[in-house]
């Protein structure tokens, strides 16, 4: 699928794509959870329901849990780019280093050092002051993304800078970095990336809670409804803002990526005017076609050109553009005549199509939840069927941000920086396939474990309910209960 | 432009110092819960008074990587990419330690308690362990070609004398300074064993630091090339160290965990002053130099503006955050449940 056989530059690839999938299932979701743990505690300070409180206590649990496996993932993430891609490091050092260390400077520490305090000072602050531990965590997450995706947006779509000669080798020399900061690219990934990360935590929230719900504990019902109806509306509203913050980035991606939108389209040929819209097809990426669509008409032309009329260039079109622009001017002739800028079309066509069923699937569900759960008719409780839906359906978002993740990197391919640098030049010399196949098994074994412990230990936490600490510290308390003497 | 990246090579210096101070405890502390602790209420208590801090301490860490990849991207180029194994060891030692925090918290079975009891100590060792052996290999030189691969890495180039008597001593520093951390943080009879094992702990240290002075003679050019410097630094770092012992005779724990501490952080002075004004050592004389692995003019200048608003605003809450913990944890008593 991924067109990776053993080779050094497969390998890197495959470890990149494996701990930034595996990373980014717990980024989104961090965020999103931090956030909206951020907005529960709120809302306990004004309305001063203990409930939001009780949320935010036992929401921030689950919050934690994915921020340890988050950060940690993050590491490697970090030190990944010297290891395997030490000529994409010196290549590209003069731009890219520095929203990384501006990240760590700016976010980590915030996120790090507040998070700490957060954990344990439920009892140390006043409770507006206590929120605003949180909230300082939350902005620290999503202050991390903004500098992460900068640094993602320079290789998607270069800018303020120019090549240079420097310490003797030609290198990207960075002349503006207030255009790297404004990088049209960066702001319309960024909106998109965090509502779906609310999205995300909605989602989970939501489903959880429906379990909370199936399960008829006593005292946790209150509990479990609060929180599932809180759920299905960040969810909704989530899903419907996602649409519109993705159609907002594509915008940008038919301008600077033609090649990438074509190809999440499975569009080869130019399309005729006005353009239909591509429901399902079989991609033939060898041969360069596609049979068996299932087409809308117009619709890709109002999805492209928000009007109904319009022709969509495809991938073959785009190609010669590119070879014209880049292909032997850059590369010489010694790759042949005709270079191959076709990213892998069968992975894009359909993570863009599964990335916005997603969107959809949680739309109507979060929709159907709080329709059965309005205030004169409320019967979510009896509507098993749906709570089981909310329930299964957690992990229905993080496919989607995975998704979301793979149209935007593997739609660079070939280039690892649009333009000017192929991800074959990127990859360390000294890296051997055996290192590289050490560490793709070591990581993939550890991340394994670790995501199996992390779901183990959150499921646990729900199987606990909301008031298993307070049971346990009553018992403490008390010095004459039952359990002091035994059963 | 020289003026601005030498000021950044400090600058790493000093992340990485500040890194080895604070992180150093940390590790320590790791290693203790196995070593001095008694039983699991007695671990969760020693796991608890890092608990708030050990994310801020690693972000030092990270930090450190970031500002070398902004300001020297070739050397942190060359460094992770020659280091690739032991690199790839040092961040599975952090992750499974840093999960091991929140784990134990979730686990209800003693196996699960056990095992994240374990991943912590392990991870608390090796991470030092590993990074000091990193460092002190780097120092040695290692066979860089023109481009700055290190391609033909021998075994014993990373996995030598110097680099493992580097790893026991890094090991050993963080633990006695984990050690004299606990006895600042912890009430009851582990500030005494605590003091104890230091007691044990700081000869065994000073042998190992005369040989690790030994070693830096024979095996780099530290001397040859920076007698003087090199032999006031190394004296420093016996010198905190003595202080530190002078601290656990006398029971004056914060003399000790100062004393340790910059012991640590006198280290890293040792090799970047010995490595100045390169940032990595070749054997065959494709040393790459601050010159040449710096970023332009323009680039390090934004970074020290970012750097110098973000560093005091990090520094302020930064201790802020250590002046919220600073009641002494009781492990009868311990609020803070791990």
């Amino acid at each position: 699928m991924f067109g990776i056989g053993l080779t050094i530059v497969g390998l890197a690839r495959f470890q990149f794509a494996m701990t930034t999938v595996f990373h980014f299932f717990f980024v989104p979701f961090s965020i999103g959870m931090g956030f909206v743990v951020a907005v529960m505690e709120t809302m306990y300070c004004v309305k001063k329901d203990k409930v939001y409180r009780d949320m935010a206590k036992f929401w921030g649990k689950i919050f934690l849990l994915s921020f340890a496996v988050g950060i940690v993932t993050g590491l490697i993430q970090e030190f990944q780019f010297g290891m395997n891609w030490s000529e994409y490091s010196r290549f590209m050092g003069d731009v890219f280093g520095a929203p990384l260390a501006i990240e760590a400077l700016l976010a980590f520490f915030i996120e790090s050092v507040f998070i700490g305090i957060w954990m344990f000072t439920w009892d140390r602050f006043t409770p507006g002051w206590h929120a605003f531990m949180i909230w300082m965590t939350s902005i620290g997450t999503m202050l991390s993304a903004i500098w992460i995706l900068a640094a993602n947006s320079f290789m998607q779509h270069p800018t303020g800078f120019t090549i240079a000669m420097m310490g003797g080798r030609t290198r990207i020399k960075l002349t503006n970095f207030g255009d790297v900061v404004a990088n049209p690219q960066l702001w319309r990934v960024f909106p998109h990336l965090i509502i779906a990360a609310i999205m995300t935590a909605g989602v989970v929230i939501a489903g959880m809670s429906a379990w909370g719900l199936l399960r008829k504990k006593d005292g946790e019902n209150h509990f479990f409804k609060v929180s599932l109806k809180f759920g299905l509306w960040v969810g909704l509203v989530g899903s419907i803002l996602t649409i519109f913050a993705g159609d907002f980035q594509t915008q940008q991606m038919i301008k600077d990526q033609p090649m990438k939108f074509a190809a999440t389209e499975g569009i080869y040929q130019n399309t005729k005017d006005p353009a239909p819209w591509t429901v399902i097809e079989t991609i033939d990426a060898k041969g360069h076609k596609t049979s068996g669509e299932v087409e809308l008409p117009k619709v890709l032309s109002l999805l492209t050109y928000h009007k109904t009329t319009g022709s969509v260039k495809g991938m073959n079109t785009i190609n010669k553009e590119l070879n014209d622009q880049y292909g032997n001017k850059k590369f010489g002739t010694q790759m042949g005549s005709e270079l191959d800028f076709y990213p892998p079309a069968k992975t894009l066509f359909w993570s863009f199509r599964i990335m916005t069923l997603v969107a959809f699937i949680v739309l109507v569900f979060d929709f159907l939840g709080l329709l059965f759960s309005r205030k004169n008719k409320d019967t979510i409780e009896n509507k098993k069927w749906l709570l089981y839906c909310l329930g299964i359906g957690i992990w229905v978002p993080f496919i989607g941000n995975s998704a979301g993740w793979f149209v935007t990197e593997f739609g660079r391919y070939p280039w690892i920086v649009y333009g000017l640098f192929t991800i074959s030049q990127a990859v360390s010399p000294s890296s051997t396939i055996g290192s590289l196949l050490f560490s793709n098994i070591l990581y993939f074994l550890l991340f394994t474990f670790l995501g199996g412990v992390m779901v183990w230990y959150s499921r646990q936490t729900l199987h606990q309910g909301p008031y298993f600490e307070d049971k346990d510290s009553k018992q403490n308390v008390d010095p004459f209960a039952k359990e002091a003497f035994g059963k | 432009m020289m003026t601005l990246s030498i000021l950044w090579f400090l600058i790493i210096g000093l992340l990485f110092a500040i890194f080895v101070f604070m992180e150093g405890f940390d590790f320590g502390v790791g290693m203790s819960t196995q070593l001095i602790a008694h039983d699991q209420m007695e671990r969760e208590a020693i796991m608890s008074s890092i608990g708030p801090h050990w994310d801020g301490n690693e972000t030092w860490l990270v930090t450190a990587g970031g500002a070398m990849f902004a300001a020297l991207p070739i050397w942190y180029a060359s460094l992770f990419s020659t280091y690739y194994y032991l690199l790839m060891l040092v961040l599975v030692s952090l992750i499974i330690r840093g999960v091991s925090f929140e784990f134990t918290k979730h686990a209800e079975t003693k196996f699960g308690k056990n095992l994240w009891m374990w991943t912590f100590f392990c991870g608390s060792f090796f991470a030092p362990f590993l990074l000091v052996m990193m460092l002190t290999s780097m120092i040695q030189g290692v066979p860089l070609n023109a481009n700055g691969d290190a391609i033909g890495l021998g075994f014993f180039d990373v996995v030598n004398w110097l680099s493992l008597v580097g790893g026991v001593a890094g090991v050993l520093l963080s633990l006695v300074h984990g050690l004299n951390f606990l006895r600042l943080r912890m009430e009851g009879p582990i500030r005494d064993r605590a003091r104890q094992l230091n007691k044990v702990l700081y000869p065994i240290l000073f042998a190992g630091e005369v040989v690790f002075a030994l070693l830096v003679i024979f095996q780099t050019d530290f001397f040859t090339k920076k007698p003087v410097s090199t032999t006031i630094i190394i004296l420093f770092i016996v010198l905190f160290s003595l202080l530190g012992y002078y601290g656990v005779l006398k029971d004056r724990e914060g003399w000790s965990f100062v004393g340790s501490g910059l012991s640590l952080s006198t280290v890293i002075v040792l090799i970047f002053n010995g490595m100045f004004p390169r940032v990595m050592i070749g054997t065959h004389g494709n040393s790459i130099s601050i010159a040449n692995a710096a970023n332009s003019h323009y680039t390090l200048t934004v970074m020290t503006i970012v750097a110098c608003i973000l560093v005091p605003i990090i520094l302020i809450y930064f201790i802020w955050s250590y002046t919220l913990f600073t009641k002494r944890i009781n492990p009868k008593d311990n609020t803070v449940k791990y």
